[in-house]
C-alpha cells in the first residue's frame, strides 16, 4: 500500500515536471531557429570568402582567418570602434552627470520639488521617439537652409549658413546629442529609484552627525548608487555598441564627413547590404565578443543581487529554527 | 536668538537652491520639447515659407500638407502605417504572451534543466540581434520568408528582458499555493495559466506590450534588411527612404508632416500612460 501511494505521487511529481519543459519549449525552440543557429552560421561564415561583385557570386571559398586579418590590417574596425566609442562617450558623460543631477533633485526632501510628474514625462519621452525619425527631424533641423541655420542667422550669431553635417566635430556632436536626449529621461528614472531604495535611516544619521547636503551626496548616496550606476554604464555601453538608426539616417549611412560617424553596426550593415556575407560574419564575430564580455558583467551582477522566493522562504524557515533553539 | 538667524540664513539659501533648480528644469524641458515644436509648427507651413524663414507660429497648410503627403504614390504612408501597427500588435501580443509562459515555467516547477534553462536565458539576455542577422537573413532566405512580416514577427515570441522581468514579477505576486489551490479545484496547468495567472500578472503584461510595441514601432535594422517591396514597406524604412531620395527636392511641408506621422501618435499614447510607462521602466531593472 506504502510503496503504491509513494509511486502514486513520483508519478505525480513527475508530471509536473513535464509541465515546466512543455512551458518553457516555446521560448527555447524559438530562439534556437531564430537566434542561435544564425549566431552559429554567421560564426561559420566568417571563415569563408563569399562576396558579390556586380551580378557575379565570388566563393564561397574556405579561407580560414583571412577575413578577420583584413579587418584588422587596412584599419577599418578600430577606426570605426573609435568612432563609436568617442560619440558614445560623447552623449553617455553629460548623460549620467545630467541624470545623477537630476536624481538627487527629484528624491531630495529638503528641496521638495513640485511638478515631478510633469519634469519625469517631459524628459522620459524622448527616449520612445523612433530613432530613424528623430535622426530625420534633426537633418532637417540642421540642414543648410534649416530652422537653426535661419534662427542663428536673423539673430546675427553667424552670418553665413553653418555646414554642420559637413563638419566633423558638429556631425559627432549631433549624434551625440540625440543619444543624450533619447537616454538621460531613463537613466534619470532608474538612478531615481536606486536612491528611493536606500535606507532612510543613513541619511538621517548622517543629518544628525552635521553632514551638508553635498557631502551627503557624495558620501552616502553615491557609495551606495555604486551597483546601479554601473549597472546603467554597462547595459548604456552594449547599447552604444549598437548605436545604429541615428547616424545611419543623419548621414545617409555613408559615415559622412569622410567615415568619421561611421559606427561599427554600420559597417556591418554596410556588408550585409551588399551581400559581403565573409566579411559581415567576421564583424560579427568580433561585435559578439566584445558583447559577451560586457555582458558576463551584467549576469555576474544580476545573479549576485538576484534572491529566488525559494531560498528566502528558507532562510526565513532557518531563521525561525534558531530562534526557537535560544 | 543665533539658532534663529541660522535658520533664516539656510532658509534663504534653501529658497535659493530651488530657484536655481526649477530655472534648470524649465532649461531642460525646453531643450528636449524644442525640436518636436519646430516640428509641429512646420508641418502647418507650406514649402515656400519654410524656405523664407522660420517662424514660431503655426501657419494654416496642415490639412493641405496632410492630404499632399497622403495622395504621394512615392510614399505609402497609409499602407506603412497599416503594416508597423499590424507588426507591433503581433510582436506585443507574442512577447507579452510567451515570455510570461517561460517566466511561469520556471517560477512554479522544479525540473532537471530549470537552473541550466534560468542561466542560459540570463546570458543571451543582453546578445544583440545584429549580431546574428547575417545568419537570420540567410535562414529567411532558405526558408522562403524574405520580404515578408513572418520573421518580423515570430522571432519575438523569445525575448529574454520580458522573460526576465515577468519572473521578477511573479516572484512578488505570485505565490506557489495559487497554483496548487486551481490544481485541487481540478483546473489542468495550461487553464491555471490562462485564466488564473495571466489576470493576476496583469499589471506587468501591461508595461511590457506597451514597450515591446514601442520596440517593435520603432525598429528599423532588420525590418530594411528582410522587406523589400513597396507595399510592405514600415513607417521607419520610409523615413529612410525619404532621407536618401534627393532632400532638396522634397516639399517640406511633406517631410515635417511624414516625421510628425512616425511620431504624434506614439507621443499621443505616451502621455496618456506616461504614469505607468514610468513605474514600468524602473521595475524591470536591478534594484539598488
Amino acid at each position: 500500500m506504502g510503496q503504491q501511494a509513494s509511486t502514486k505521487t513520483k508519478k505525480k511529481s513527475v508530471s509536473y515536471a513535464r509541465w515546466g519543459y512543455i512551458f518553457i519549449a516555446p521560448f527555447f525552440l524559438v530562439y534556437t531557429i531564430f537566434q542561435l543557429i544564425p549566431l552559429i552560421s554567421t560564426f561559420y561564415n566568417s571563415f569563408f570568402e563569399n562576396y558579390r561583385v556586380g551580378l557575379s557570386q565570388v566563393g564561397p571559398t574556405f579561407i580560414g582567418f583571412a577575413n578577420y586579418i583584413e579587418i584588422f590590417t587596412n584599419n577599418d574596425i578600430p577606426t570605426y570602434a573609435f568612432n563609436t566609442l568617442l560619440i558614445w562617450m560623447m552623449g553617455f558623460i553629460p548623460q549620467i552627470l545630467i541624470a545623477l543631477l537630476l536624481a538627487a533633485w527629484f528624491t531630495s526632501f529638503r528641496l521638495k520639488l513640485k511638478g515631478l510628474a510633469f519634469f519625469k514625462t517631459v524628459i522620459y519621452m524622448p527616449n520612445l521617439i523612433m530613432a530613424a525619425a528623430f535622426s530625420m527631424l534633426f537633418f532637417a533641423l540642421f540642414s543648410d537652409a534649416g530652422p537653426v541655420n535661419m534662427i542663428l542667422t536673423s539673430m546675427n550669431i553667424i552670418k553665413e549658413p553653418f555646414r554642420f553635417l559637413t563638419s566633423i566635430g558638429a556631425t559627432r556632436s549631433l549624434i551625440a546629442s540625440m543619444n543624450f536626449l533619447m537616454w538621460f529621461g531613463n537613466t534619470t528614472i532608474l538612478l531615481m529609484a536606486g536612491i528611493m531604495g536606500i535606507d532612510q535611516a543613513l541619511f538621517e544619521a548622517a543629518q544628525i552627525d552635521g553632514a551638508k547636503p553635498l557631502q551627503m551626496f557624495m558620501k552616502v548616496t553615491l557609495p551606495l548608487l555604486m551597483p546601479i550606476l554601473v549597472y546603467v554604464m554597462i547595459t548604456a555601453m552594449i547599447g552604444g555598441i549598437q548605436m545604429f538608426d541615428v547616424p545611419q539616417i543623419l548621414t545617409n549611412g555613408d559615415g559622412t564627413p569622410d567615415r568619421t560617424s561611421m559606427t561599427l553596426i554600420m559597417y556591418l550593415n554596410k556588408h550585409l547590404a551588399s551581400r559581403n556575407y565573409g566579411m559581415a560574419g567576421a564583424v560579427s564575430v568580433i561585435l559578439t565578443i566584445v558583447t559577451v564580455a560586457l555582458s558576463v558583467l551584467v549576469y555576474k551582477m544580476l545573479i549576485r543581487q538576484y534572491k529566488p522566493a525559494t531560498i528566502k522562504t528558507d532562510k526565513n524557515g532557518n531563521e525561525i529554527k534558531r530562534r526557537l533553539q535560544k | 536668538m543665533i539658532k534663529k538667524d541660522v535658520g533664516e540664513g539656510s532658509k534663504t539659501l534653501l529658497t535659493i537652491s530651488r530657484v536655481l533648480c526649477y530655472i534648470a528644469l524649465i532649461f531642460i524641458t525646453v531643450l528636449c520639447l524644442f525640436s518636436f515644436y519646430i516640428l509641429i509648427v512646420n508641418s502647418t507651413r507650406a514649402h515656400a515659407d519654410i524656405m523664407k524663414g522660420f517662424s514660431f507660429l503655426p501657419g494654416k497648410f496642415f490639412s493641405k500638407n496632410l492630404t499632399a503627403l497622403l495622395t504621394d504614390k512615392n510614399i505609402p504612408v497609409v499602407r506603412a502605417l497599416g503594416n508597423s501597427l499590424f507588426i507591433s500588435s503581433c510582436v506585443a501580443l507574442f512577447t507579452t504572451y510567451f515570455s510570461a509562459m517561460t517566466a511561469f515555467g520556471i517560477h512554479v516547477y522544479d525540473f532537471k534543466f530549470k537552473k541550466i534553462a534560468f542561466s542560459f536565458i540570463m546570458l543571451v539576455m543582453m546578445v544583440p540581434t545584429q549580431v546574428s542577422a547575417l545568419g537570420f537573413i540567410q535562414l529567411v532566405t532558405k526558408m522562403g520568408m524574405m520580404d515578408s512580416f513572418y520573421p518580423l514577427i515570430f522571432p519575438s515570441v523569445a525575448a529574454p528582458i520580458v522573460f526576465f522581468y515577468m519572473k521578477q514579477y511573479m516572484e512578488s505576486v505570485l505565490p506557489h499555493e495559487i497554483v496548487e489551490a486551481a490544481r485541487i479545484d481540478g483546473s489542468n496547468e495550461f487553464r491555471t495559466f490562462n485564466t488564473v495567472v495571466l489576470p493576476i500578472i496583469k499589471p506587468a503584461l501591461a508595461v511590457q506590450a506597451i514597450f515591446s510595441f514601442v520596440s517593435s514601432w520603432n525598429n528599423y535594422f532588420i525590418p530594411a534588411l528582410i522587406i523589400n517591396s513597396k507595399a510592405k514597406k514600415t513607417i521607419p524604412i520610409l523615413i529612410a527612404q525619404l532621407r536618401s531620395a534627393d532632400y532638396m527636392k522634397f516639399d517640406l511641408g511633406k517631410v515635417y508632416i511624414m516625421i510628425c506621422v512616425a511620431i504624434v501618435p506614439l507621443l499621443i499614447v505616451f502621455v496618456i500612460l506616461s504614469k505607468y510607462i514610468i513605474r514600468g521602466v524602473t521595475l524591470g531593472s536591478v534594484k539598488g
